[in-house]
């Protein structure tokens, strides 16, 4: 399989190591000509230094039969760039992009980068799993980028307490599957009623969080629904 | 009118005095706030301290409901993500990047994006002025020819220009 990866910093080194360690056909575009023959020196010559955000350095990389262009430049700008060329210039199949600014996610997406990788969120979801917050928590991202795995503390305020899993409104395309009591895992079935600190875990859509976060924990102070 | 411009530089300053001497509300925007030394002293639109590529700093700064959007700074990425978040996520119609890379501006037009490509302004104006045939594509502000939704759905979508 051949990917190209644009962006030679820590990520992109590492990520260059690992996948010629694994046997890949890559080729990393470093567009800092000391960086690249800094990077160069240790890995060989399929460092190029170019500006992947340019076409025509795209496809001389071989962006027209790559299966992968990954783009994991500091700049979430570049690499919305460079994924976009990639994808309606060279019909590259799979784009992925590092995003630092969790806010662009969703644009990203909806712009057509297939897969995205937020450092920013990984470490925001890590640090709530150490914090007892009756918050949702976000356990981890499924491949596809659009279902989550999620986890939520019943507390005395949840709307959701007492009542059975089947009676609970949940917003569509989202689903309880297993519930932790007294340190105990089981798949949740319909007519399990839930008990203050008992641990959910659900899937949902990324875009119906907000929905599921009211059923399971309550509604914001105030009932603010705006 | 109201009118967005991010990067406070001479392109930037300059369009916004003319906006607001024409009787239209400006906001202009930099995240160097020197670079408002370049608007008057009366100049009465708005000047914020922002980047244009922060939904949240744009919103704070009064994006969303704006009938024009500019992004006229330095980086030509810069402007081209600012754009599509203004168009995409903030719903505003009418927005122009400037993308100085005539390949990367003929892209992000086929995508939806109308761009101000400096290069090809100067170079369409000085062969002009040499004699040669006037270029029908030389019109300034090069106008979208594409469309941002269709193109996850279109396959077949035209191919870009580019990548020459």
């Amino acid at each position: 399989m051949y990917v190209i990866i644009v962006g030679g910093g820590k990520v992109g080194y590492y990520l260059t190591k690992e996948l010629l360690a694994a046997g890949h056909e890559l080729v990393l575009l470093e567009k800092d000509g000391r960086r690249a023959r800094q990077i160069a020196d240790e890995v060989g010559s399929i460092v190029l230094q170019r500006d992947g955000c340019e076409g025509k350095h795209l496809e001389e990389a071989g962006a027209k039969r790559a299966a992968i262009v990954a783009a994991v430049t500091g700049d979430d700008e570049d690499n919305l760039v460079v994924c976009q060329m990639a994808k309606h210039h060279f019909d590259v199949p799979r784009t992925i992009a590092r995003v630092n600014n969790p806010r662009n996610e969703s644009l990203f997406r909806h712009l057509g980068v297939d897969e995205i990788i937020s450092p920013t969120r990984m470490a925001l979801a890590a640090i709530e799993q150490d914090i007892p917050v009756h918050e949702l928590l976000h356990l981890a991202q499924l491949p596809g980028g659009r279902l989550e795995l999620i986890e939520a503390k019943i507390t005395e305020d949840s709307p959701a307490l007492g009542r059975r899993a089947a009676d609970l409104s949940l917003p569509e395309a989202c689903s309880l599957f297993a519930i932790i009591r007294g340190g105990n895992a089981q798949p949740i079935r319909s007519d399990t009623a839930l008990e203050v600190g008992d641990t959910v875990l659900a899937i949902s859509r990324t875009e119906s969080e907000n929905q599921l976060h009211d059923a399971l924990i309550g509604a914001p102070d105030g009932g603010d629904t705006d | 009118m109201r009118a967005f411009i991010a990067g406070c530089g001479r392109t930037g300053a300059g369009l916004a005095a003319r906006l607001a001497a024409a009787g239209h509300e400006v906001t202009i925007i930099d995240t160097n706030s020197e670079a408002f030394d370049r608007l008057d002293h009366e100049f009465p639109g708005r000047a914020l301290r922002a980047d244009v590529t922060d939904e949240d700093q744009l919103r704070r700064a009064g994006v969303e409901g704006v009938d024009l959007f500019f992004s006229l700074t330095e980086g030509d990425n810069r402007n081209i993500l600012a754009a599509q978040l203004a168009s995409e996520t903030l719903g505003v119609d009418r927005v122009v990047a400037k993308v100085n890379d005539p390949v990367r501006a003929e892209a992000y037009q086929a995508l939806g994006i109308a761009t101000l490509c400096r290069t090809r302004l100067l170079a369409d104006a000085l062969a002009i002025y040499s004699g040669l045939p006037h270029d029908p594509g030389a019109e300034g502000v090069a106008p979208a020819t594409g469309h941002h939704r269709e193109h996850s759905a279109a396959p077949d979508a035209p191919a870009l220009a580019g990548g020459r």
